[in-house]
């Protein structure tokens, strides 16, 4: 039910935004719309953590911007790369201990491991991660456990 | 705040923000050309699809201020922060399975992940 509701409110909030319309007749046809789509997605079995994730913390918006950060730093790393005379690669495929609890969780932390430039997610295994790494600065270990206990931080309330 | 100033101010910071994306896609352009192989390539692309693309967009949020076009360029920018990556693993696992070897592999753990199920060509 707290799902439903909370898909309902997102669907509304989304089609505000995107249709800017405040008459009365398509605020009431545009509401109707997202609800008779949460009640599809009912049918449909769609209403749990995946589709609607609330059960991450609302701090989600503040990882995101120190993930901006980490973006930008390993950004230059590899531009330094590129237009350096002699390219010195050093590609490794390395396995990364993922110590998330839930789906979601491992989900956030591998797309965020595949954004920083230079380390991409390649497969996964059951608490483990492939990754390929440009470099062995790239590769280092700490990185990653800073950022698994960042998303740790904000998979569950 | 003076309006003219508070224009001003916006068109300093969309010109910087273009100029640092536009650079990000120009530098990861030229590493699609230089890197060696599919894996080092890969890096390339995703420095255009993150930061590059993400930068030019907060530029034109700036252009906009505070409307509905920002609400809606901030969604965009949204979006491609989670379908980025997505694509970009696609790639990749894509490679994997198909078996091409990074360029000069320095350090391979593939097994310590998948054991018996890591293809053949990918085996150390």
């Amino acid at each position: 039910m707290t799902k439903a509701l909370g898909l309902l409110v997102a669907l509304f909030a989304l089609w505000l935004a995107l249709s800017g319309y405040f008459k009365a007749f398509l605020l009431a046809v545009g509401f109707l719309s997202c609800l008779f789509t949460v009640f599809l997605a009912r049918r449909m079995k769609l209403l749990d953590d995946e589709a609607v994730p609330l059960q991450l913390r609302l701090t989600l918006p503040l990882y995101w911007s120190w993930l901006g950060g980490e973006i930008f730093k390993s950004a230059w790393a590899v531009s330094k790369i590129i237009l350096s005379r002699n390219i010195a690669l050093s590609q490794q495929l390395i396995a990364v201990e993922s110590p998330l609890k839930t789906d979601m969780g491992h989900v956030i932390f591998a797309n965020s491991i595949t954004l920083t430039p230079g380390t991409v997610t390649v497969e996964a295994a059951p608490g483990k991660f492939l990754v390929h790494a440009l470099t062995d600065e790239a590769a280092g270990a700490e990185a990653f456990g800073e950022m698994a206990r960042r998303v740790a931080a904000v998979e569950t309330r | 705040m003076d309006p003219v100033l508070v224009d001003l101010a916006r068109n300093i910071a969309t010109a910087i923000a273009f100029i640092v994306g536009g650079g990000f896609i120009l530098v990861g352009s030229l590493g699609l050309i230089r890197l060696p192989d599919v894996w080092s390539r890969i890096h390339a692309a995703g420095i255009i699809d993150t930061i590059g693309a993400e930068l030019i967009l907060i530029g034109m949020m700036f252009q906009t201020g505070l409307t509905q076009t920002t609400l809606k360029l901030a969604l965009i920018g949204l979006f491609l922060f989670i379908t980025g990556p997505t694509a970009t693993h696609a790639v990749a696992n894509a490679s994997f399975i198909a078996g091409i070897r990074p360029d000069r592999l320095k350090r391979n753990e593939s097994e310590a992940v998948l054991g018996e199920d890591t293809p053949e060509e990918m085996k150390a």
